[in-house]
């Protein structure tokens, strides 16, 4: 499969009064065609600045893109989206890389009916005339499964449920049949039964329609049964990229470990202890100097302190930032 | 629990939100006994309504054999410190204009205990509990993160030694790596003080983590209630069978392998739940009977109720 995203160096800030906000610090990643990367971190890790940067969606100010490269496409087509000029990058926006966001009450807009929010998108990108970008709208929400979808068009947002809203979304996402589709939380907000419902209909579409997808998501359980290939951020950085499996099986960084430790699991033994992170993630404004995860790692050392460690291969396809190997230490320092 | 609908000039009574319909269960002395269901299906209201913060519409709580719906408001006061509730959102359960010191002790100050001194040293000794450093008695809630937010309101229920404790989904709001420390923290407490605890959540994978027996809502009732061992081994109910299964599990081998029942639709308004079993516009296993009549919720061995008519009703 050939290459369709390649992310170099990106690297986003936000200029606030209490100081420099380093959201994203340095990220290097790579997407192909028709794969589904995930990624993966807590509240604040930077996760949702880097994607909404791809699409050069950050607030400005606050926020800049302050340095690093995002190449989309494949061959003749392949363009830096930093450097493209504005009129250009609306061409690829909703177009070539379509968005889903993690709210379903509060990305549609209240008052205009479902049928013109996605219609719009299909005018506006494909050149439908109304009538064929109706009719488009309607094929739409029936692949999403919703069921009448053709008397549903004049509908508002408020008389749909939180899963049919996710549903518009993504229909509203594959209207202009993206080669990327960014997945920003997008189960989040909604009930088990309901995010399983949506995964399910994401993967079919994914298999069906061969698009690519980057799944932002804080949930190693969702990932677990979505993604090929899984990033670990944490304080705006990469520490672990690794193939779906390789993660779960053979974790690298101390701070992955902690989060599957972390997690309470549906087949677990009776009386299993959940294996906490101690502590808090690092301010933004004020990052140290060493690792990011220093203060809260069990297995660091002196020189963590001092130097941040490079994001390094250390087997094919799996990546880890961290100088100690956690397969041979002892823990340092426990909690 | 019924809640009115009131319409018009007159505000007549148009029809009523049926958010808890009928729901029987014990608690046992120093078990936890986890609560879990979909949003809206009830589960924080029958917390409420056990602790009276809502007045049932019919129905018994009885608390060490003391019928709390029949209590006056001050026997109820009294009772509550008994009783204790911890909040889902540490952001709003907390008064941003009090101190920390002024939060844990106002349950102190309300009941009457100790004198003014005594009450500053047990809010020293919470805060330490609840792992806080006690240094931080005078700085405000906005000056805390998430997960020591929810601490603080642990100390604040911890502060009457109380023996039971409402806990209404007090993990949902924290990130992964904080859910796990104050998972950890409440079974501590639970093994230090002897407490019981009902622990409404959603998320049934962290619901089996920490309780002895699990509770499953639907649409104001609950469907099955079972060991948590055997609920997850031999769930019984069609509704624990589609949610057992829409839980995904951290481990990609076991996921590629898992069958998913994919629940369709939605869950229907509890202003007009459907007749016969509320379950029965989304089950895979429908029958004619489900659409007429409510199955009854009954003992199938062991402590595993359940209520569905697949299972034999005499």
């Amino acid at each position: 499969m050939s290459r369709l995203l390649e992310v170099k160096g990106l690297e986003t800030r936000f200029f606030t009064q209490d100081g420099v906000v380093h959201a994203v610090n340095g990220i290097s990643y790579t997407v192909d065609e028709g794969e589904t990367l995930a990624i993966v971190g807590e509240s604040g890790c930077g996760k949702s600045v880097s994607v909404m940067s791809l699409l050069r969606l950050i607030p400005q100010p606050p926020g800049k893109i302050t340095g690093g490269e995002v190449w989309f496409g494949a061959g003749e087509a392949r363009k830096n989206l930093i450097t493209m000029p504005d009129e250009e990058m609306r061409q690829v926006r909703g177009n070539r890389i379509a968005m889903i966001f993690q709210d379903p009450m509060t990305s549609l807009n209240p008052v205009l009916t479902i049928g013109y929010q996605i219609s719009e998108a299909l005018m506006l990108h494909m050149g439908m005339n109304k009538e064929a970008a109706r009719q488009r709208t309607a094929e739409l929400l029936e692949l999403v499964g919703i069921p009448h979808a053709a008397d549903r068009l004049d509908d508002y947002p408020h008389q749909f449920s939180g899963g049919m809203r996710q549903r518009v979304m993504i229909a509203m996402g594959l209207s202009c049949n993206p080669q990327l589709l960014i997945a920003d939380e997008p189960t989040t907000a909604l009930d088990v039964t309901i995010q399983a419902q949506i995964t399910d209909l994401v993967n079919r579409l994914r298999d069906e329609i061969g698009m690519a997808i980057i799944w932002i998501t804080h949930d190693l359980g969702v990932v677990a049964g979505l993604a090929d290939r899984v990033i670990v951020m944490y304080a705006g950085f990469i520490v672990e990229e690794a193939p779906v499996k390789d993660l779960y099986a053979n974790p690298r960084h101390p701070y992955t470990i902690g989060l599957l430790g972390s997690l309470p699991r549906l087949d677990a033994e009776r009386g299993h202890r959940l294996t906490s992170i101690e502590g808090l993630p690092p301010d933004l404004i004020d990052l140290p100097v060493g690792c990011p995860f220093y203060a809260r790692c069990h297995y660091r050392i002196e020189h963590c302190a001092t130097e941040n460690p490079a994001l390094e291969p250390v087997s094919p396809g799996h990546k880890v930032a961290c100088w100690v190997d956690v397969r041979t230490a002892t823990q340092g320092i426990t909690a | 629990m019924w809640f009115p609908i009131n319409r018009g000039l007159l505000q007549r009574r148009v029809g009523d939100v049926k958010a808890v319909d009928g729901i029987s269960f014990d608690i046992i002395k120093g078990e936890t006994l986890g609560l879990v269901g979909e949003s809206g299906c009830g589960k924080s209201t029958t917390g409420r309504a056990i602790l009276q913060l809502y007045k049932p519409t019919d129905g018994e709580v009885i608390y060490n054999g003391t019928d709390l719906t029949k209590l006056k408001s001050d026997e109820m006061r009294a009772m509550r410190r008994e009783m204790q509730m911890i909040f889902q959102d540490p952001y709003a359960s907390l008064n941003p204009r009090m101190t920390v010191g002024n939060i844990v002790g106002e349950p102190l100050e309300v009941h009457n205990i100790g004198t003014k001194a005594e009450r500053l040293e047990r809010v020293r000794e919470l805060l330490a509990v609840v792992g806080l450093n006690p240094y931080f008695i005078n700085r405000y809630p906005h000056e805390f993160s998430g997960g020591q937010r929810q601490r603080i309101g642990v100390a604040r229920a911890l502060a009457v030694n109380p023996s039971f404790i409402v806990c209404d989904e007090p993990i949902s709001a924290l990130d992964v790596s904080i859910q796990a420390q104050v998972i950890n923290l409440l079974e501590d407490l639970q093994d230090q003080l002897g407490l019981t605890y009902l622990f409404i959540a959603h998320d049934l994978s962290v619901v089996r983590h920490i309780s002895d027996r699990i509770a499953v809502m639907y649409l104001g009732k609950i469907m099955e209630l079972a060991d948590r061992e055997e609920l997850y081994r031999n769930p019984m109910h069609p509704y624990t069978q589609a949610l057992l299964s829409a839980v995904p599990i951290p481990d990609p081998v076991i996921e590629e392998k898992r069958q998913r029942i994919i629940l369709e639709g939605d869950v229907p308004s509890p202003v007009n739940p459907p007749l016969g079993c509320n379950f029965s516009t989304r089950c895979p296993k429908v029958m004619d009977v489900c659409h007429d009549r409510e199955p009854a919720f009954r003992d199938y061995g062991e402590g595993h109720f359940v209520a569905c008519w697949l299972y034999p009703q005499e």
